[in-house]
This record gives structure tokens, C-alpha cells and sequence, in this order.
């Protein structure tokens, strides 16, 4: 709960700082809260075995958020992306914007609505965090006023995620409607009890229920519900679009997951589980085949995006495993942010200088900026899940997590699709290390020792992952 | 501990090199590499007598949730590669002091970053440890092949690198499996070597796992239809990058078969064992006859190898003890054979400017030292008594006609092929009428000879006296065909 009303009240007082003369202590400010409320999460992280199996219950608000271990470990991940993806942002700094503290505070606020979708135990605080969040996202993605495209995701992504809202909302007024209850809790144990109890109500639950599936499946860029992805995120200015690929990808599985486990868990699982397998076969599909088709670095990390939210559905599909699939999908969410920050973070550091986005402008990187090339390097090979990287045993803990429902099938389609990631993860290599830069390009891009601390810190941390993953395990599962 | 040292010295050894610049990186590299070898002799000299037993094993909980343990340790086979890796190493760091490489000290410190992948491949004792070196030996050979390699090197390693990865994600999904059923008893799962050599398997679930395991073995040796990544990556690959590939990297793919293919799925072995013989045997034929047409003398070493690992995939699945050890031997042997002929190809190209056999011709007088070496490692590869490829290949063809009479006799044929083409390749450049080149070459330097004459030592020791080696890895090989034949 800190964290929600630290980050609302700095949030608030963030604007105040715009009136200030100089825009430059805007940023260490919001890097400062952002880190005070992970240090505030990573100390509430409590290992004791009592502590994962009672999720420790912590209520707030008359039980509508729910402060236990599996919020605060999202919480960390989501506010440990935005502390790291943050410094990239800073060419708004040397703009001058005037709108500056706007920008961050509307940062602070989306937080806020990320962090209420991983601790809502009533759906109506899950709907208020998915539309606090996505309001926050439709004006970051607008933010580059001048920008032609940038207007036109935000019109996009505005139409497409009000259209999605609204099916959303249908979906909780008709569960409501069967159930009679926003609580979680109750909502699930109605909806087992309702197929037996009453006739009449179930086809509206059951419609509710799907209507929710594709609410949330648009929220995370699911086939087919996916075609304003690659549009906006390519549109959107490229610091935020490295924003909505990670933390609202990461809020909306994790409150996801919840949802499934508790309201729809149990004998309502083979109702919708042949909808979400067929969402994540479509989404793996589409997003690795689209991504080999791509031209721009970008474009094809908003498919890469969609392709990762199919792996994540891995363990949505697999949630009766319960702590095993909690535990894969943070693992995961993790090493994809981590790896995806960094690609974003340097593709948004090589726009500042060279104007381009597509592969060849990322030509001969390894010569200019080696340090900038091999984050690229490790953060592709993270994605593409080779081993030494965290994206490995992220994979590995999905497909492990997979394997124990006995989804074989899934698994080798999920294998395949990796497969043919290697080759679209691959072609920002060959461009850094393999092609001279072009003509005209050959300066450095200018990096701040802020910026390459940061790169320093993913690059380690998706290594150390990689390397010894046992360093976050018995967070969400108890050891063997 | 000591294997764990074997495996962590090259990587520190690798970020050290960040620190320094130009040729003090080299030197470096090449200490470094040297006390690597020192590290491994000492192991073998503080190898108890039992080398069928692992030895210096650490077992540390990785993750430990999964029942995955980071398990590592070295058996007589184990020891007999981690010698050759740190063997071949310093050679070929050395045999690449002529090359002036841009970017030397990330160049050096991807070779050694490679060799502890190849080390960890060869002493892993849990599936998962066993995978991640398989890949992480795969991407310092991508960098070193794709950023210093030749003129087509991008399409080239991009295709050798999905090829491997396609194959290694198979191999990955049938150790998945594999984990899987060692807890279907109830028991907790594992990806341990022995909890693998503990499963019951039907025929079926053994045949299916058999084939997803050996894609990625077949890819690395390569087996024939794999190896069409083969010859181009051998041609553009950097010296150095191509002396590990085709010396130790390919081992890989033969040490799986030994260690983590045969063991434990024995019956899906004797499911696809005449496909596999049959494809090998072509593998060895067809390699000879493409190498007969070659004009690159690094293609025609390179089909030369295609053709020589033939025999030590068909001498390796007869599933018979003399040719188990036949492909141990011939695993050394052949890493001596190809590092130096890869070499001896590199020094005339860097002499002459060109590899393409037409235009050499009468090197010989002016170059005596390089001759005899070339000549002696030559003889090896074409497998003549006294030299280290004769006791390898005699062995395998002992095992594949044990297996088949008629297969044994066309498998022969490699040692006649192979007598032709390259005989007749040192024939056209080091004899022959003279060429514009004969006059002006100059003769091997001290460091050439410093890399030639531990190979040339070596295809006399192991041609000569194979016993020193055989004994340390025959009770390991027995052990193997004591579980393959369960």
C-alpha cells in the first residue's frame, strides 16, 4: 500500500517541480522515489515458507487490495523497469520541454494503475488500475506532439483500448450480474457453484467470462486481438513504447494470472482453456512470423512483443501447476523486461543521433559505441532464450512449468517459435558487428554516464540471471 | 574443484584480457592458455586408478526448486577431452600470431570464452548444465566466424547458427522429456546423468527422444545430409575459428553420442542404428568423392573431415568395444590431424595469397621443414601404420565389420579415398613442376614449428604407443557399453 500512496503523492507533487526554473532535477527526483519504493518492496519480500504459502495476507481498503508476496514481487519488477528504463527519456531533458514534469508525473500515475492490477483482490480495482494505466499510455504515446506518426499511435491506441475497455466492462457488468459480487474470492466460488445452482444465469456468466479473456487479451497485445501493437508501438516515441512492451505487459499477465486462478480457477478452467490455447497459438504465430517480415528494429520488437506475451500465456494455460506458474511468469516478466529495456533504451540512444529505427541504422554500432552494441547483443540473445542469459531459464521455467500439465504439443510449438526467433534476433547483430556504419553515421552516439551505468546494470543483472537463477527461486515457490 | 577451475580460468582469463591492448593480448591469451594446460595435466596425473568414476565432482543446487543441480566432474573420457581442448588451445592461439586481428583482445578473449564452453560440454553431469555449455560454446564460434571471417561470412554463419540451434532446442525438448519421466515413479524429477541412466523407457518413447537428442549430435559432426553448413563455415571461418570448430567442436557432438545418447536411450539406438550406419557410410564415400573434386584446399580438408567423421559415427554405433574405442582414439587423432592440416593450408595461404591447389606447385625446395610436417600429419590423416590415424581407423573398421561385413568393406574404402585426394593435393603443391611461388616461399617460422612439431609429436605418440591414452578412457567406454547393452 506505501508504495501505491508514495507514488500517487509524488506523482502529485512531481507537477509542482514544473514551476521550478530548471527542469534538471526533475529526473533524479522520480529516479529517487522510484528506487525508495523498490527498496520499500524488496525488504517487504519475505522468503519464509509460512510467508509464500499464506501469500501473506495483507488487506487494504476493505479488502479490495491485497498486499501479499505475489503483488510485491510484481510491484518490484514493474518499478525496477521504469527506475531502469527512465534515463533513456532524457532527451526530453536537453529539449527543454516545458511539459516535463507532466511527463514524469503522468509516469508516476500509470505505475500507480500497474501496481493495482497486480494487488486488486475486487475486478472493479482491476478495471480502475487497467484504465489508469492505459490513460497514462495513451498520452505518453502521444508525447511527441510534432511527430506525425506519434499523434497517429495515440489515436490508435486510444480508439482500439477504449473499444477494449468497454468489452472489458461488459464482461465484469455481466459476471456481476451472474454473481452478484465484485470480490474475487466470492466471485470464484459463485462461479463454481453457478453451472449446478442456476440454468438461467450461466450463459451470462460464461459470456462474461469471455468477454474478460478478450478485455485482458487486448490489454497484453493477444492474437487476434493484437493489431493495434504493432502500429502504436512503432509510432509511439520509443522510450515509451519500451515502456508499454514491458510494465503494462507485466501488470497485465500478472493480474491476469490472478484473475484466472482465483475467480475462474478450478472446474471453470475447461471452459475457457480451449479460448486461451487457441489465443496463444495464434499469438505465438503471428508474432514470431510477423517479426521475421519486419524491415525496422522497432516493428519487429512490437511483434517480438507479441510472440513474448504467447510464451507468457505458456503459464496462464499451465495455472493449475499454481506456484510453479506464478513463479515462471515473474521469472520471465523479469528477464523480458530487463532484456527489452535494454533494446529500446538503445535503439531510442541511436534514434537521438542517427534518426532511424530500422536495421541499417544500427550499422556498424560496434565500431561507434561497443558498449551500446553489445547490450543489444545480450539483450537479443536473452530474448531469443540462449543460455547464459536470463531469457533462458525464463523460457525453461515457462515450458518446465508447461510440461508438468503434460502440454507437449504446446511445448514443441513454442520450441519451433523460438526456433525462428533466433533468426529476426539475430539481424541487429549481424547490422552492429558484422556491416560497416554508413556513410554520414560513422560519430558516436552520445551516451551519459547515467545511461551507461544503466546499460552496465541490465547487462549484469540478465547475466547473473542467467547464470545462476537459483538466486530468485523459492520467491514465489518453496524450494524442494 | 578442479574441473570447476578447468571451467572458470578461461573466462577470467577472457575479462582480464578487456584490460590490455594489441599484442600484450595475445601473449596473454596464449599464458593463459598454457596454464590451462598445465591445470589439466594436473588433473590427469591426480586421477585416482578408477577412471570410470567420475572424479574432482561439484555438485551445487543451481535451481534448486526444478531439482536442477549445477554437477560437474571427469571420467576417463571426460579427461581425455578436456586434454585435447587444452591441448589444441595454446596451438591454436599461437598458430594465429601471424594474423593481425582488428579488435585483438576481444578476438583472443572469445577464443578462450569457447574453450571453457567446450570444457563445460565435457564434463557436465546434469542434462541442463550439459545444454547451457552446448550453447554457450556456440556463441563466441558465431562472433568469431561472423565478425573475422571471410567475404560471404554473414549468410554463411547465420546459417550454421540456426542449423545448430534448431538442432539443440530438439536435443533441449528431448531432455525435457526425459526430466520429466525420472519423477513419473513418484521420486522427485532430476536432470542428472544418473538419474537418466536410471529411466525404463518403452521402445517407442525411446526411439522418438533418440531422434530429438541426435538432430543437434548429427548437426555438430556433421552426419550426413546435416553437413551442409559444414564445408562453407570451414571456407570463411577465420583460421583459429575454423581449427576449433573442425579440432574440438565437432567432438561435441560425438562425445554426446557416448555419454548422453547411447546410455540412455539404448533401445532407440538399436531402433535407428541401421539408418544411422548406412547414412555414415554414405557420409564417408560421399565425402571422399566431393573432396577428389576439390580445387580450395580448405574445402578439401574440410570434406576430407566430413568423410573421417563418417567412419567414427558408423565405427561408434556398431555398439561393439573395439569400436567405441576406436572413436575415443580416433577423437584425438583426428583433433591433432585437422589442426595441423588446417594450419599447414592457412601458412601456404598466407605465403602464396591463394589455397587453390592449380596454381601452387614445387614448394618443396625451399621449404624442406614444411614439407616433412606437412607430409607426417598428411600420412596420419590418411591413416598409414605408426601414425595416430592408423590405430583409430583400424579400430573403427574392425567394429563396422563386427556390425556388417559388407558395410565394413565399402567403409574401408575411406582409407583408399583418402590416400587419392590427399596424396594427390601434396603431390600438386608441394611437388610438381615449379610455380611462380617456388622460388620466393620461405620456410616455417619458429613460432609455426612451435605449433607443428607438439602435433607432429603427437601423431607419432598416439600412432605409436596408444596405450597411454586407451587406458585411461577403456574403462570409462566399457562402462557406457555396459549400460548401452542393459
Amino acid at each position: 500500500m506505501l508504495s501505491i500512496i508514495l507514488l500517487s503523492v509524488s506523482g502529485l507533487a512531481n507537477l509542482f517541480l514544473g514551476f521550478l526554473r530548471s527542469n534538471r532535477a526533475i529526473l533524479p527526483a522520480v529516479m529517487l522515489v522510484l528506487a525508495a519504493v523498490l527498496a520499500i518492496n524488496i525488504f517487504d519480500v519475505d522468503n519464509s515458507s509460512a510467508a509464500i504459502a499464506e501469500w501473506a495476507r495483507v488487506d487494504y481498503l476493505r479488502s479490495m487490495l491485497q498486499f501479499d508476496q505475489y503483488a510485491r514481487v510484481f510491484t518490484g519488477v514493474i518499478v525496477l523497469t521504469a527506475l531502469l528504463l527512465l534515463p533513456f527519456s532524457q532527451k526530453f531533458v536537453q529539449d527543454d520541454n516545458p511539459n516535463l514534469a507532466e511527463f514524469y508525473s503522468i509516469i508516476l500515475f500509470s505505475l500507480v494503475g500497474a501496481i493495482m492490477m497486480v494487488s486488486y483482490t475486487n475486478i472493479l480495482i482491476l478495471f480502475l488500475g487497467i484504465e489508469t494505466l492505459s490513460i497514462a499510455m495513451y498520452v505518453l504515446a502521444g508525447s511527441d506532439k510534432s511527430n506525425l506518426r506519434s499523434n497517429e499511435a495515440a489515436l490508435k491506441y486510444f480508439l482500439m483500448g477504449s473499444f477494449a475497455t468497454g468489452i472489458l466492462l461488459f464482461g465484469v457488468a455481466l459476471l456481476y450480474g451472474a454473481t452478484g459480487t465484485f470480490d474475487l474470492t466470492q466471485m470464484g466460488t459463485a462461479i463454481r457453484a453457478l453451472p449446478a445452482a442456476d440454468a438461467t444465469l450461466t450463459p451470462m456468466m460464461y459470456i462474461g467470462i469471455l468477454l474478460m479473456l478478450i478485455g485482458i487479451g487486448f490489454k497484453i497485445s493477444a492474437a487476434p486481438f493484437h493489431f493495434w501493437t504493432p502500429d502504436v508501438y512503432e509510432g509511439a516515441p520509443t522510450v515509451f513504447t519500451g515502456f508499454m512492451s514491458t510494465v503494462v505487459k507485466t501488470a497485465g499477465v500478472a493480474g491476469f494470472f490472478k484473475l484466472l486462478v482465483v475467480a475462474f480457477g478450478g472446474d471453470t478452467i475447461p471452459f475457457w482453456l480451449p479460448t486461451l490455447t487457441t489465443m496463444l497459438v495464434l499469438t505465438l504465430l503471428i508474432g514470431n512470423v510477423g517479426a521475421v517480415a519486419q524491415k525496422s528494429a522497432k516493428r519487429m520488437l512490437a511483434y517480438s512483443s507479441i510472440s513474448h506475451a504467447g510464451y507468457l500465456l505458456l503459464a496462464l494455460v499451465a495455472l493449475r501447476t499454481g506456484a510453479l506458474s506464478a513463479s515462471a511468469i515473474f521469472f520471465y516478466s523479469l528477464a523480458y523486461s530487463l532484456a527489452t529495456v535494454a533494446a529500446f533504451g538503445v535503439l531510442q540512444l541511436v534514434y537521438n543521433q542517427r534518426q532511424r529505427e530500422d536495421y541499417d541504422g544500427l550499422n556498424g554500432l560496434a565500431r561507434t559505441n561497443p558498449l551500446l552494441a553489445l547490450a543489444m547483443t545480450i539483450s537479443m540473445l536473452s530474448l531469443a532464450g540462449i543460455p547464459l542469459t536470463a531469457g533462458f531459464f525464463g523460457k525453461f521455467q515457462l515450458f518446465n512449468a508447461a510440461a508438468q500439465e503434460h502440454y507437449i504439443g504446446l511445448i514443441v510449438f513454442a520450441v519451433v517459435m523460438s526456433a525462428i526467433g533466433i533468426y529476426y534476433y539475430l539481424r541487429p547483430i549481424i547490422a552492429m558487428y558484422m556491416k560497416p556504419a554508413e556513410e554520414g553515421a560513422e560519430a558516436p552516439v552520445p551516451v551519459t554516464l547515467l545511461q551507461s551505468a544503466v546499460l552496465v546494470v541490465l547487462m549484469g543483472l540478465t547475466v547473473l540471471l542467467g547464470v545462476l537463477p537459483g538466486l530468485l527461486d523459492g520467491v514465489l515457490n518453496a524450494q524442494q | 574443484m578442479l574441473t570447476a577451475l578447468l571451467l572458470i580460468w578461461p573466462v577470467a582469463a577472457a575479462l582480464l584480457l578487456h584490460f590490455v591492448r594489441g599484442s600484450a593480448a595475445r601473449a596473454l591469451a596464449f599464458g593463459a592458455s598454457l596454464v590451462e594446460l598445465v591445470l589439466a595435466i594436473y588433473a590427469a596425473f591426480q586421477f585416482q586408478t578408477d577412471y570410470s568414476l567420475p572424479h574432482f565432482e561439484l555438485d551445487y543446487a543451481w535451481l534448486a526448486s526444478a531439482g536442477i543441480h549445477f554437477h560437474i566432474g571427469m571420467d576417463g573420457l571426460s579427461l581425455l577431452l578436456v586434454l585435447l581442448t587444452a591441448f589444441l588451445v595454446p596451438l591454436i592461439l599461437l598458430a594465429s600470431f601471424r594474423h593481425e586481428y582488428e579488435n585483438p583482445s576481444v578476438f583472443y578473449a572469445l577464443v578462450l570464452f569457447m574453450q571453457s564452453g567446450l570444457i563445460g560440454v565435457f564434463v557436465a553431469l546434469d542434462a541442463f548444465v550439459f545444454y547451457f555449455f552446448w550453447e554457450v560454446a556456440l556463441i563466441p564460434i558465431y562472433f568469431l566466424a561472423g565478425v573475422w571471417g571471410g567475404e560471404r561470412r554473414v549468410q554463411v554463419t547465420l546459417k550454421f547458427f540456426i542449423y545448430t540451434v534448431v538442432g539443440s532446442l530438439l536435443m533441449l525438448a528431448g531432455f525435457v522429456y526425459l526430466y520429466y519421466m525420472t519423477g513419473a515413479t513418484g521420486a522427485a524429477r532430476s536432470s542428472d546423468l544418473s538419474a537418466f541412466y536410471n529411466l525404463n523407457l518403452s521402445t517407442e518413447e525411446q526411439s522418438w527422444v533418440f531422434l530429438l537428442i541426435f538432430a543437434a549430435f548429427a548437426i555438430k559432426m556433421p552426419l550426413f545430409p546435416l553437413h551442409s553448413w559444414q564445408p562453407d563455415t570451414y571456407a570463411e571461418a577465420p583460421a583459429p575459428a575454423t581449427m576449433l570448430l573442425s579440432g574440438i567442436m565437432l567432438k561435441m557432438g560425438i562425445y554426446g553420442t557416448l555419454r548422453w545418447l547411447m546410455p540412455v536411450v539404448p533401445l532407440g539406438v538399436s531402433r535407428w542404428v541401421g539408418l544411422i550406419m548406412v547414412l555414415a557410410v554414405i557420409g564417408v564415400i560421399y565425402g571422399a568423392l566431393i573432396a577428389i573434386r576439390q580445387r580450395d584446399m580448405k574445402r578439401l580438408i574440410a570434406f576430407s573431415s566430413l568423410s573421417h567423421v563418417g567412419l567414427m559415427i558408423a565405427g561408434m554405433f556398431s555398439l561393439t568395444a573395439v569400436g567405441l574405442q576406436g572413436t575415443v582414439i580416433q577423437m584425438l587423432a583426428h583433433g591433432v590431424n585437422v589442426v595441423g592440416m588446417f594450419f599447414i593450408a592457412d601458412i601456404i595461404e598466407r605465403r602464396t595469397g591463394t589455397r587453390q591447389i592449380p596454381e601452387l606447385g614445387g614448394l618443396t625446395r625451399a621449404t624442406p621443414l614444411l614439407s616433412v610436417t606437412f607430409l607426417v600429419i598428411l600420412l596420419g590423416t590418411v591413416a598409414l601404420p605408426l601414425t595416430n590415424g592408423f590405430v583409430g581407423e583400424f579400430l573403427l573398421l574392425m567394429g563396422v565389420y563386427q556390425f556388417n561385413p559388407w558395410l565394413g568393406a565399402v567403409a574401408g574404402l575411406t582409407i583408399v579415398f583418402g590416400a587419392v585426394y590427399l596424396l594427390r593435393m601434396f603431390q600438386r603443391v608441394m611437388l610438381g613442376p615449379d610455380s611462380s611461388f617456388s622460388a620466393v616461399i620461405r620456410d616455417l617460422t619458429g613460432a609455426e614449428l612451435a605449433v607443428l612439431v607438439p602435433l607432429v609429436v603427437m601423431v607419432f605418440w598416439i600412432g605409436l604407443f596408444p596405450g597411454t591414452f586407451m587406458h585411461i578412457s577403456e574403462p570409462a567406454v566399457n562402462k557406457l557399453l555396459v549400460l548401452i547393452n542393459r
